[in-house]
């Protein structure tokens, strides 16, 4: 008996005034799965994830996520669900330690746990520095912790590895990575790297989705189209 | 609801602690503006029904430059974003910020009313005409603290937000400065303090209900999306 | 929903109605022994006040039901509403001061509780226009826009509240017989413009609300023929737009 799948959409539509940013989208995601969004600047990508994560409602169509319908049900989800955009959500007057306490306090989580997290991705050291001290990839780390502590099931992920070296991302894959067990949508600039971590592959063009598909049919090829 | 409104509540009074913005420049602003006072009235010393519009035309000008401030970091944060992915109930933000702001204003008052009565409160009042004083600043500092939230947030999202908050916030607050200046003339007499008119503290206390609930009401619509 | 029906004969209405009460206030209504002609300002004055402050509250209502149910159609209304409740408030103020200019010899005095509180809700409902046109994204727009008339809908009679309990004065000597009523031969001619100025205000939401939608329709019906690129795009703007579904 196959479980209910983590996301589904059924033409979503956003407006911006009378731009249309997300038109008749329409895909489902299993559970457990990696969907990879491809598309130009300005595709709707971000925005697909905003209303995934409860922020923005959608103007028409249906989202359900982990089974509830959004935007009535969002209060019920909105624990369940991890963001992490292009803005890391940290205050940079505070600590790490500080805001990780923030967050933990606002989703029911022991501090212990934001601190073992501070722990596996290497910023124990500096944990007491404010923010403001920090390099791009400390902040970037960070945002993940801020984006995991609460153990979700559903991984939202804008451009995850930006700022991030080699040494830095490696850290953070199994809290983020396909490794996690965690349902994750992915937007991502490169082809053929979003490919091989894809079990679906999305591809918006001017909000429409021009291409859905498992990753496994379709190449780097295809994708690069959605660019001309 | 009260775990999360302690939460941003300690976030709130931490940040302002480590990077203070709002408490020490509206303070200072408050002393600077009893001297200016000062000089444009042209005289040494105030009281009655005159003191009282002093004191509050100060306090109140005040507040406004603190409650500019309310939302900006959230908003240089990306947005109060962190909070809204939160499962809480969205109207503790208001709860913690409008205490926040209440903070603040009683901060900025221990300095602002003594310096008040330093530089140019005439009459000295005595312990019970202080006491009452305490109960009027509570009760319009909490109506301050609401409208204030309300209209800081609203204001938070515009491109102009340091102009708009006094335009709105200021209007909405007259009635505070009526009700506030009427029951602090009678603490200031030149001939001795007097009692407290009781019907000004209900008009207060009736304001501080209205707007409370109102602000509970339509919060949510101005931090959802 | 179509606002230009009956546009015409309501038109004709207020036309008529206003030319009757105010001719009936011109030759009929007696001459006020104190204030002389001046004081037939009144029935231009206090109309204008209710009708305006009942614009406010009108516009309030439909900002209630704008965020309740979403529809941007509640917005327009509301926004219609307010501007043209501010256009009357400012006629409101220059009427009083004229009618305090007749009357007591200045063009503004304090003592007029309602006056008085008719300054704050004007200086209020001023900021209405610049807080809509400083919000770029116009859901954002019409959602704070509707928060803030509410906001401002229920501080009216806070206001009123207030300002009347401080003054020691009531307002006008305007009713001079002792019971307070409006003596006899005032009340035709003011219930008349009185009326007139509501079936006024009723034409002009009307006109502005038709011609707001026929644009709304002729911009979505350039779209759905020409693509995108056919329609201009819609520079900021404090105007609610009514989305691409009109």
């Amino acid at each position: 008996m196959a479980a209910a799948p983590a996301i589904e959409l059924a033409g979503l539509t956003r407006r911006y005034g009378e731009r249309v940013a997300l038109q008749d989208v329409t895909l489902t995601v299993p559970e457990g799965a990696t969907l990879v969004v491809f598309g130009p600047n300005g595709a709707g990508k971000s925005t697909l994830l905003r209303v995934l994560a409860t922020l923005l409602r959608p103007h028409a169509g249906t989202v359900r996520v982990l089974g509830r319908a959004l935007p009535d049900e969002g209060w019920a989800v909105r624990g369940r669900i991890g963001l992490l955009g292009h803005a890391p959500l940290l205050y940079r007057d505070l600590s790490a330690r500080e805001n990780l306490a923030f967050h933990a306090r606002l989703h029911g989580v022991a501090l212990e746990h934001a601190w073992a997290l501070l722990e596996r991705v290497g910023l124990s050291a500096r944990a007491n520095d404010k923010v403001h001290t920090y390099s791009r990839g400390m902040v970037q780390r960070l945002a993940v912790c801020r984006a995991v502590l609460h153990d979700p099931e559903v991984l939202l992920l804008d451009e995850p590895r930006a700022n991030l070296d080699p040494a830095a991302a490696e850290l953070v894959e199994p809290l983020i990575g396909a490794s996690s067990g965690r349902t994750r949508i992915v937007t991502s600039h490169d082809p053929a790297g979003g490919l091989a971590e894809a079990d679906l592959a999305l591809g918006l063009r001017a909000g429409r989705a021009d291409l859905v598909a498992p990753a496994s049919e379709i190449d780097a090829a295809r994708i690069g189209a959605l660019y001309r | 609801m009260r775990r999360t409104v302690g939460a941003v509540l300690r976030k709130e009074l931490r940040l302002e602690l480590r990077a203070p913005q709002a408490v020490p420049a509206m303070a200072l602003f408050s002393v600077t503006t009893l001297v200016v006072f000062h000089f444009a009235l042209q005289r040494g010393q105030v009281d009655g029904d005159l003191a009282a519009g002093v004191l509050w035309v100060t306090l109140l000008f005040a507040a406004m430059l603190g409650t500019s401030r309310l939302f900006v970091a959230d908003h240089e944060e990306g947005g109060l974003d962190g909070f809204l992915l939160a499962p809480v109930d969205r109207t503790a933000l208001l709860v913690a910020k409008a205490l926040a702001l209440l903070g603040f204003l009683a901060a900025v008052e221990v300095v602002a009313v003594p310096a008040f009565g330093l530089l140019l409160l005439g009459p000295t009042p005595d312990a019970g005409a202080v006491a009452s004083l305490v109960v009027v600043l509570l009760l319009a500092d909490a109506g301050i603290a609401v409208v204030g939230t309300l209209v800081s947030a609203l204001a938070v999202q515009t491109r102009s937000r340091d102009l708009l908050v006094p335009l709105l916030a200021l209007p909405l607050l007259i009635p505070v400065v009526i009700a506030a200046a009427k029951a602090t003339t009678p603490l200031f007499l030149a001939g001795g303090a007097e009692a407290l008119p009781g019907r000004w503290l209900a008009v207060l206390g009736l304001y501080d209900l209205v707007f409370g609930l109102l602000a509970y009401a339509v919060f949510d619509y101005l931090v959802e999306d | 929903m179509l606002y230009g029906t009956r546009l015409r004969a309501l038109s004709i209405l207020a036309a008529v109605t206003l030319t009757a009460g105010f001719g009936l206030a011109f030759f009929y209504a007696p001459m006020d022994a104190d204030q002389g002609f001046m004081q037939k300002i009144f029935y231009v004055h206090v109309p204008l006040a209710i009708v305006a402050l009942g614009g406010f509250v009108f516009g309030g209502i439909m900002a209630i039901q704008h965020l309740r149910t979403r529809d941007a159609r509640y917005d327009l209304r509301s926004y219609v509403a307010i501007h043209l409740s501010l256009v009357l408030g400012a006629g409101v103020l220059i009427t009083g001061a004229i009618w305090a200019k007749a009357s007591w010899g200045h063009w503004w005095v304090w003592d007029e509780p309602t006056l008085v509180s008719f300054l704050v809700v004007f200086l209020l409902y001023a900021t209405y226009q610049p807080l809509r046109f400083s919000i770029e994204d116009p859901e954002r727009q019409a959602r704070y826009a509707s928060v803030f008339a509410i906001t401002a809908g229920a501080f009216v009679p806070l206001n009123f509240l207030a300002v009347r309990l401080a003054q020691a004065y009531t307002h006008p000597r305007v009713f001079a017989t002792t019971d307070g009523g409006l003596p006899g031969k005032m009340q035709l001619p003011f219930y008349l413009c009185l009326i007139g100025m509501a079936l006024l205000f009723a034409t002009l939401w009307k006109y502005e609300m038709a011609s707001k939608h026929t644009s709304a329709q002729l911009r979505s019906l350039r779209r759905k023929l020409g693509g995108d690129d056919a329609v201009a795009p819609q520079g900021r703007t404090a105007a609610p737009s009514l989305g691409t579904g009109a």
